[in-house]
């Protein structure tokens, strides 16, 4: 059975789509298996950063109403075998998606392959509540600023208590991926410390992602920046991440500091 | 036309307790709206979808008086359920029923369970231990953001912070064994002798036995220290914890 990962935030725009896109890729380059799943009905975005957007043919609205086959949906990455996306309908209804049809979808992929990566939208409604409605582990994207973290904070709530792990009893394990982190920024004192949005969240780190061009060039041509440039400060930031999702205990670097860092944050334990 | 009963299924009806805030407005309304106002604009949205009590007893108001009271108090979206030690003659059809019996300890033939209650109707993420008696209640993890812990029946310790846009509110007294960032209600029923306790003061509001204290009042001082606060006479006394 695979692993269903939601990756939230609560806060539009700080980079679910673009770590969705990213970590999958990561995976996948592992030889893994893994799908990629756009929540955002009517703002569907995974599409593009994936470069598949032509591809299109049927949507996870479609699987759910019965209209195509799970198949059908799933498009194959061209570049990556083991990289599956199942895109989000851009012209449907977002009531379509019934907790019912996400439910079968899910457990259907889960059966398939190794991770099931769900993007979710922003917000706190029923399509962000549905994408981490079945979900194993999260990763909870935030911005190093204080409305992200006070979002993120709202949606770890929601995790704790909307996920069929919390009504079952048992623990969601929650994760941070800190984005867009700008170590410019960061020097002159204009953005949350990481320690703060550590002691703020009280969830273990997963990672740093800098904030770079490299994310827009990629996205620009199409591909999940860990593909578009693997050498690139935040592709090496993403397969760390990937790494620490598939188990392995990395030291975590904050971009612009040399030392290696802080045991003390990474051992932290998880909540 | 009579109209047949075709469904033979009874009513349910189900006794329920809720937690009201209740305002015990002085004597001239106009200056205690202006306080209001101010406590309002200080702590946005604090009574927004709660039930509302109005504790009227001894004042000497009519009817119409308290009917503007309402009116002024509904046009700030502060919405009346009821109101407390009303005479007779002032209330009637057009206004909110008469309320008695309130009481600061839950009655137990209503609820036996401690309401720990999160809004936006998410159920309760952890299971607080109840020790004896049900005088209070230990959570053993963070308190997210939009939620809320209500326990009139006593102490609420939380270890683990209170974040911004959460709220605590006890019938005793609350610890935090973390930073408290959000609201900290302690003898919220009616209880000076409740005090907070917290690791690190964040709050952007604290208030005991209804008396409140926001952020901006608060010695800057005592900003980030372990603190505690409690009530003298009306004013909320805060110091450094070693
Ligand atoms: N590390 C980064 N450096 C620079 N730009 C970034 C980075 N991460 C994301 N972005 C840019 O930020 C914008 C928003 O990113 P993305 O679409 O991934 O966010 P999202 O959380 O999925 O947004 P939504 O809530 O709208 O779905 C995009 O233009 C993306 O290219
Ligand atoms: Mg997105």
């Amino acid at each position: 059975m695979g692993k269903v990962i939601v990756v939230t935030s609560g806060k539009g725009g700080v980079g679910k789509t673009t770590s969705t896109a990213a970590l999958g890729a990561a995976l996948a380059q592992r030889n893994e298996r893994v799908v990629v799943v756009d929540f955002d009905v009517g703002l569907r975005n995974l599409d593009l950063v994936m470069g598949a957007e032509r591809r299109v043919v049927y949507d996870l609205i479609n699987v759910i109403q019965g209209e195509a086959k799970l198949t059908q949906a799933l498009i194959r990455d061209k570049r990556l075998e083991t990289l599956y996306l199942l895109p989000a309908s851009q012209t449907r209804d977002k009531d379509n998606l019934t907790p019912e049809g996400v439910e079968r979808v899910i457990t259907e992929l889960k059966r398939v392959f190794d991770w099931v990566i769900c993007d979710s939208p922003a917000g706190i409604e029923s399509g962000a509540t549905l994408a981490m409605r079945h979900a194993d582990m999260a990763v909870v994207v935030t911005n190093p600023e204080v409305s992200s973290v006070r979002d993120s904070d709202r949606i770890i709530g929601l995790l704790d208590s909307k996920t069929m792990k919390a009504e079952r009893g048992e623990r969601m394990e929650k994760h941070l991926l800190l984005t867009r982190y700008d170590a410019n920024r960061a020097e002159r004192g204009d953005m949350l410390k990481v320690e703060d949005v550590l002691e703020i969240l009280s969830i273990p780190l997963l990672g740093i992602i800098p904030e770079s061009m490299d994310v827009l060039r990629a996205s620009n041509i199409g591909s999940p920046v860990t593909l578009a440039d693997a050498r690139s400060a935040p592709a090496m930031a993403y397969f760390d991440a990937a790494r620490r999702l598939a188990g392995e205990v990395l030291p975590i670097t904050i971009p612009g500091e040399k030392r290696g860092i802080f045991g003390k944050i990474f051992a932290r334990r998880a909540a | 036309m009579t109209k047949m009963l075709t469904d033979a299924r009874s009513i349910r009806i189900k006794g329920r307790s809720f937690l009201a805030v209740v305002l015990a407005p002085d004597l001239p309304f106009d200056d205690w709206l202006i306080r209001l106002d101010d406590l309002a604009a200080r702590s946005a949205g604090f009574f927004l979808g709660r039930p509302v009590v109005l504790d009227v007893t001894d004042l000497p108001i009519d009817r119409a008086q308290l009917k503007d009271l309402i009116t002024e108090l509904a046009g700030r979206n502060v919405n009346i359920m009821g109101i407390e030690g009303g005479r007779p003659s002032i209330l009637g059809p057009g206004m909110p029923p008469a309320l008695k019996g309130g009481r600061p300890v839950s009655d137990e033939a209503v609820a036996k369970e401690p309401i720990i209650e999160l809004r936006n109707g998410e159920p309760k993420p952890v299971t607080p231990e109840v020790r004896s008696a049900l005088q209070s209640i230990v959570i053993r993890e963070p308190v997210r953001s939009g939620q809320s812990v209500i326990f009139p029946e006593g102490d609420v310790t939380i270890i683990g912070s209170v974040a911004s846009g959460a709220e605590i509110i006890a019938g005793g007294s609350v610890h935090i064994y973390g930073t408290l960032r959000g609201r900290a209600m302690a003898g919220s029923l009616g209880n000076a002798s409740a005090r907070i306790f917290c690791r690190k003061l964040e709050a952007e509001l604290v208030a005991i036995d209804g008396i409140y204290k926001m952020a901006e009042d608060m010695a800057p001082g005592l900003r980030g220290q372990s603190v505690q606060l409690w009530l003298e006479g009306d004013s909320i006394i805060a110091e450094k914890l070693i």
